[in-house]
């Protein structure tokens, strides 16, 4: 559990979703867009290949507020912006400082970032540090 | 040239049925496993039980799965008038209230919030609203879609 203090930062999440992963998450989460669960349909509509499911990194954003605090039940409010897109078998980096504490609740600006670029701006997490 | 067709805006505030989903162990092991976590609550009875919890606890982000049925009719609905194919994800907030574990039910609405447009993109926004079998909302999501070239 990390202490969660103003101007600090979270330990940054490291993954890197391999080759069927969203396939996986495909039937776990119940969204088979053939965006990212079919090779040849993705290249046809102009995709470099099969691309992350957007909810899936917010959950990698997700889990790096959940680890932070010590528990699934500390995150209160995450809200994201998709920009471009995620690609299996390529690192995923979630990274977030801390804006500020009131009320024994920490605003958590985040990022997550592949290949160099922000595929999730601007998330804002509210963790209680209790 | 062809004129920008304006978004259609009479389904704002439009409700859809409320689905019920009832949350199974095994659905959140699955759906713990493949978003990578690791906390034992969420895969076994027995931590999560030494924890205080009645069951393994779904990740927040399984809100995703127990909103999904009551969302697609909004998106999918006519009135709404959603260009699938121009559709991307555009952004995504939940607030969570207690925590939901496995034999919870949830039941969902889902409402169409907004619907405008900005810089020839049309933004779609919808509201679902999560309660439990105790009355408690677990989870509030606000979904936003974009649309190019409306």
């Amino acid at each position: 559990v990390t202490e969660l203090s103003q101007g600090g930062a979270i330990p940054d999440l490291k993954v890197t979703p391999d080759r069927y992963l969203t396939v996986r998450y495909a039937g776990a989460s119940g969204d088979f867009n053939p965006i990212h669960i079919d090779e040849g349909f993705a290249r046809q509509v102009g995709l470099p290949g099969r691309i992350l499911h957007g909810l899936y990194t917010m959950a990698q954003v997700a889990r790096a507020q959940t680890d932070a605090a010590g528990g699934p039940e500390k995150l209160r409010r995450l809200t994201v912006q998709f920009r471009g897109m995620g690609l299996p078998e390529q690192e995923i980096t979630v990274s977030g400082t801390v804006r500020e504490v009131r009320d024994g609740v920490a605003v958590v600006d985040t990022v997550a970032e592949q290949g160099g670029s922000q595929i999730i701006r601007n998330a804002e997490a509210e963790v209680a540090t209790g | 040239l062809r004129a920008a067709m304006p978004v259609e805006t009479k389904a704002v505030g439009k409700t859809y049925p409320p689905h019920t989903y009832a949350v199974g162990r095994e659905k959140v092991r699955e759906y713990a496993n493949a978003v990578g976590e690791t906390n034992p609550v969420h895969l076994d009875v027995d931590a999560a039980r030494a924890a205080g919890y009645a069951d393994v606890v779904a990740p927040p982000m399984f809100a995703v799965v127990y909103s999904a049925k009551s969302m697609a009719p909004a998106v999918l609905d006519p009135e709404v008038a959603i260009n699938l194919a121009l559709m991307v994800h555009g952004g995504q907030e939940f607030v969570w209230g207690p925590p939901v574990v496995a034999g919870d039910e949830i039941t969902t609405t889902a409402t169409v919030k907004d619907i405008s447009e900005r810089d020839g993109k049309g933004f779609y926004v919808f509201e679902t609203v999560s309660t439990n079998q105790d009355g408690d909302t677990v989870c509030t999501g606000t979904w936003t879609n974009i649309v190019r070239g409306v």
